[in-house]
């Protein structure tokens, strides 16, 4: 069974999901990943603005590769996310609704996901090639300078992931894990 | 006296660099169907079929498979009686590198300084390791190896008294401890003996071994199939989702060392297990 969901995410959306569903996202994302993050966490800590609005929008970690002539991005796999839980309780309290990304969370990442109501969904590390045929066009919006790091404007169509954390405190890297170590015994 | 011209070299490396992130390796293509068959989640499933699916269109449309295009990391057997005229070794490696990053629409990963983190904008430099070998030829083994993976891979001095058993319940903690982030299903390759620095190498070097190829020593080799049933026990699965196949295979280079060590690394790789090999006569 898979689920669509159109975004920007809402309430009623986010409280369905449960850790394991597989889902096809579609709508807009942000691309961010560590120097971004590095960098609107400390815009923020001078009282700066973001540069873009996170309230209700849904954060991709991914540097992808240089598009080639004609293409809308290069291949767009998600990196490892625990590289951003220094930063992420912060920016779900600041209203970030959904991230995307591949592997653990810290607890700080998950009781914040539990408290303001988000979703961490994976998608599948490595198939990058796949994952760039569901990005239906690519614009950078904010710190250029970063290059593949820079924040990039994504619209996506039908963009496979897994829910990882939902709301519940549900963990399917430790649920998924624990079942198939009893079944392959 | 073999000659080699510099230029050879640059251009053997900068298609090899492009191959290795378009092209899954038919060993790896292999694994994933067979692992197809026998996963027992259908979850796990579904990401094995995503994978193959990936591999074939960045195959088609000569795209990088995965968008962390690696460090590139070689190992060359140089032959003692070869010259290479018009440069050196490691520039013709590195030249070759940045061409075929660029040429190739592939991402660079590589920073100048740990600490300034400025991007040099070619992924180089490459990280060289050379072997003197006695044959006349120039053999490079190429790897673009992946963050993800690198990120969780580690290294300790264990005491000789913890034997086989004692190397075994390390490996599977840093397979568990890395879950999903290493990008499972894996390649665990494992260095045992040398020093400190020699073992991180023999592990490294393991991973260049195509899948399904055991260490010709037979203890080791059983050792390598021992690992991967107790691995694929863990119930980790593909990307971590949980399931039957958390690796695709073990890989043990095992080496002399002192009287007083026992030194094992472990180093990760992602499903892709980019490798290429090119002889130069």
């Amino acid at each position: 069974m898979q689920k669509k969901i159109d975004l920007p995410l809402n309430h009623s959306d986010i409280v369905s999901l449960k850790a394991g569903d597989r889902v096809l996202l579609s709508g807009v994302v942000y691309t961010a990943r560590d120097a971004a993050h590095k960098r609107m966490y400390e815009q923020e800590e001078m009282g700066m603005p973001l540069p873009i609005d996170l309230t209700n929008q849904v954060l991709y970690y991914v540097g992808p590769t240089p598009e080639k002539p004609g293409e809308v991005i290069g291949s767009a796999g998600p990196t490892t996310s625990s590289r951003m839980d220094a930063y992420t309780p912060k920016l779900i309290a600041k209203g970030l609704k959904g991230m995307i990304g591949k592997g653990y969370r810290s607890d700080e990442v998950k009781q914040a996901i539990m408290n303001h109501k988000a979703v961490y969904f994976g998608a599948v590390g490595g198939a990058a090639a796949l994952i760039s045929r569901s990005i239906k066009s690519s614009e950078v919006i904010a710190y250029p300078d970063l290059g593949t790091e820079a924040i990039r404007k994504l619209v996506i169509e039908n963009f496979p992931v897994f829910v990882i954390n939902d709301v519940y405190g549900g963990d399917i890297y430790i649920d998924g894990t624990t079942k198939y170590k009893r079944e392959n015994e | 006296m073999k000659i080699i011209e510099y230029q050879t070299i640059v251009e053997e490396v900068k298609e090899m660099c492009k191959k290795a992130n378009y092209n899954l390796g038919e060993d790896v293509y292999t694994a994933f169907s067979q692992a197809l068959k026998t996963e027992k989640s259908e979850t796990g499933r579904e990401v094995l079929s995503q994978l193959i699916e990936n591999a074939d269109i960045a195959k088609a449309e000569q795209v990088p498979m995965c968008q962390d295009t690696g460090t590139a990391v070689f190992i060359v057997e140089l032959g003692q009686n070869c010259q290479i005229t018009g440069g050196s070794l490691v520039e013709a490696i590195n030249e070759g590198v940045a061409k075929g990053y660029g040429e190739g629409y592939l991402r660079n990963s590589i920073i100048h300084h740990p600490l300034d983190r400025k991007n040099t904008g070619n992924n180089t430099p490459a990280i060289v390791h050379i072997e003197l070998v006695e044959e006349e030829h120039i053999v490079i083994h190429m790897t673009a190896k992946g963050g993800g993976a690198e990120n969780m891979s580690d290294l300790k001095m264990l005491k000789p008294s913890d034997g086989v058993d004692g190397i075994k319940e390390y490996v599977l903690d840093i397979v568990k401890k890395a879950g999903p982030n290493a990008c499972p299903p894996l390649v665990v390759g494992i260095g045992i003996g040398g020093n400190f620095e020699r073992c991180a190498y023999l592990a490294k070097k393991s991973l260049f071994r195509p899948i399904g190829i055991r260490n010709h020593d037979q203890t080791i080799a059983a050792m390598e199939e021992e690992l991967m049933m107790e691995i694929n026990r863990l119930g980790i699965g593909p990307q971590g989702l949980g399931g039957s196949t958390t690796a695709l295979d073990v890989k043990i280079e095992a080496e002399a060392c002192h009287i007083a060590a026992l030194p094992v690394a472990v180093n990760l790789n992602c499903h892709a297990s980019r490798h290429q090999t090119s002889i130069l006569m």
